[in-house]
């Protein structure tokens, strides 16, 4: 088939089967998020992120934790290092790429825990009403009350540092958001006539929470997940360079931040390599989660 | 002996102008026959139903005497036997499967649930009795309608797989609260008419909540009116045109009919003092 059959053929009016449609409304999603620059932006963005730390190996030209003190802190764009090179000669170039790992790694394994506790919490607390919503949002307040940062640095100090704990100590200061969500929408969906129906059937509160209430909640988790990455990464870089995550040899973009420091009148790149990587992926991901959401739900999208 | 046996049943909401009865000593019992239960807006209708189902909206109390299903008091179970009966032994229709049914699973799946829920069986035997339901229900293409979202089917067949979803564990009786009142009135006696069909063929009983006197008239045995969360009137669906009752009376007269000609059809007068007088038994 042609590059135009298959796309008159995906945008056709009349699908021939179910599968076809939902070719057809998938394609038609990807065109109008392909009409979305930043989103394309953002979406170029994390395929470089994702490739980098996919083929780090290979993309990297030199290990990120060897070191050459004898040209430690060279400038941008020197013979063989094109981000110049930190204060123990390591090539901050293939430490970036490295880091990008290390990144991914937390952001998706916090993406992994946070919401689905969040949603546990929220919809417990939503169906059984009475002492236990009482009980369950009054611990969720409680989270909520501290800044992010700052729990997770108390949780941090406690753990123990390194990234595991860092990861648990972000997904436990994250999934307050999602359990006050999944809560919210739980109270709307009980009452629905549909539940009044499963429980006609005998059903139990396990089965219908696992089985009608999440699937009902988990559209509009997942557009939070995606606006709530960015937030992830600042805080996974925020320990970082306090010390509390990632330990020292392991390239991580906020560790990199904080050995930069020192240098940062003189050397300005040590830092501020990192810091742009920081800023361009938490970017990327706000502009793709901001296309997300216009597509995947269908309130906001209504001109 | 009866299938369903209800004294005195009486649902109170404590509410911050004190007690409101919403159910005022209502008593019947049905056998394995059909029986149609009339009345208007608010007259405790629906709230008997789901007081023989114990699914009461909180703040809602039920108290009776005794509401027995072949014997068994419903209200000395436990909620974990009670939930044995929701659908197992008695279940229950509602009125629009585009909001009874959940819009994010298959009709398939939520038939198949439906099933495992009161039968230990693999989930290949689930889906082949489902299908029969489906056939049971006179719907044509089954494997089609079972991959089918809610949205995609039509009103008429959605309430056709609600039927199939409550009748796949086989219960003993069969409460249908206003199944049709959402439908248009060519579905409508199509719809009713398989329902009746299934719960003969399978020797249930069926309990009718409808405020449309002429059709549950014309589908049940008995017919209770219900007015101010009492019954005023039990009587034989034959004979419900020489109903005695002056509410019944009434409500017969406020429809237009086809054998007798009038230039203008008589407005519903209700009389404060029929919520508290004896009924009649016609």
């Amino acid at each position: 088939m042609t590059g135009s059959g298959l796309r008159s053929w995906l945008l056709s009016d009349e699908p021939t089967s179910r599968h076809h449609a939902r070719l057809a409304s998938l394609y038609t999603g990807w065109l109008s998020l392909r009409a979305n620059p930043m989103a394309m932006l953002g979406l170029g963005i994390l395929a470089i992120l994702g490739l980098a730390a996919a083929l780090a190996p290979v993309l990297a030209p030199h290990d990120p934790l060897t070191q050459d003190l004898a040209n430690r802190l060279q400038p941008l764009g020197t013979e063989d290092h094109l981000l110049g090179t930190d204060s123990l000669g390591r090539d901050i170039l293939s430490r970036l790429i490295h880091g990008a790992r290390i990144t991914l790694y937390i952001v998706a394994l916090v993406a992994m825990i946070a919401p689905v506790a969040g949603l546990l919490v929220g919809t417990v607390a939503g169906y059984a009403g009475g002492w236990t919503d009482l009980i369950l949002m009054r611990i969720t307040d409680i989270f909520l009350a501290f800044p992010r940062l700052v729990l997770a640095l108390a949780f941090v100090a406690a753990l123990g540092a390194g990234i595991e704990n860092a990861v648990l100590a972000i997904s436990l200061t994250a999934w307050p958001p999602y359990a006050r969500m999944a809560r919210a929408e739980t109270l709307t969906i009980r009452s629905s006539d549909h539940i009044s129906a499963v429980r006609l059937q005998g059903a139990g509160p396990l089965r219908i929470i696992t089985g009608h209430i999440w699937p009902l909640c988990i559209p509009s988790l997942i557009v939070r997940v995606t606006l709530d990455m960015a937030g992830i990464i600042l805080a996974a870089a925020g320990l970082g360079f306090l010390g509390l995550g990632a330990q020292p040899p392991s390239p991580e973009w906020g560790a990199m931040i904080s050995e930069g420091r020192r240098y940062i009148l003189d050397h300005w790149w040590v830092a501020t390599m990192p810091g742009l990587a920081i800023f361009s992926v938490s970017l990327a991901f706000n502009l793709l989660g901001d296309g997300l959401r216009d597509i995947l739900d269908p309130r906001e999208s209504g001109h | 002996m009866s299938l369903i046996e209800v004294d005195d049943l009486r649902v109170k909401f404590m509410t911050r102008k004190g007690i409101r009865e919403a159910v005022r000593g209502v008593s019947f019992s049905l056998g394995r026959e059909r029986l149609g239960i009339v009345g208007e807006s608010g007259s405790g209708k629906s709230m008997t139903a789901r007081a023989i189902m114990r699914l009461v909206p909180r703040p809602g109390i039920i108290k009776a005497n005794h509401i027995r299903l072949e014997g068994v008091d419903l209200l000395d179970l436990p909620e974990r036997e009670m939930r044995a009966v929701r659908g197992r032994r008695i279940s229950m229709v509602m009125q629009d499967a585009k909001f009874s049914l959940n819009p994010v699973i298959t009709v398939g799946d939520q038939i198949i649930e439906a099933f495992l829920q009161h039968n230990r069986s693999t989930r290949a035997q689930a889906r082949q009795r489902a299908l029969e339901m489906l056939d049971a229900v006179l719907i044509r293409d089954p494997v089609r309608v079972m991959r089918a979202y809610p949205h995609e089917v039509s009103g008429g067949m959605g309430q056709l797989v609600m039927i199939a979803m409550m009748l796949i564990a086989g219960p003993k009786l069969l409460i249908a609260d206003e199944p049709t009142s959402a439908l248009d009135v060519s579905v409508q006696r199509q719809v009713m008419g398989i329902m009746d069909d299934l719960v003969r063929d399978r020797g249930m009983g069926l309990l009718l909540i409808s405020h449309d006197i002429n059709l549950v008239a014309e589908f049940c045995d008995r017919i209770l009116i219900m007015y101010a969360g009492r019954i005023v009137e039990v009587c034989e669906a034959g004979r419900l045109f020489g109903a005695r009752h002056p509410y019944t009376r009434g409500l017969l007269n406020s429809l237009p009919r086809l054998d007798q000609r009038r230039s203008r059809l008589s407005v519903l007068n209700r009389d404060p003092a029929w919520a508290d007088a004896p009924g009649v038994r016609g």
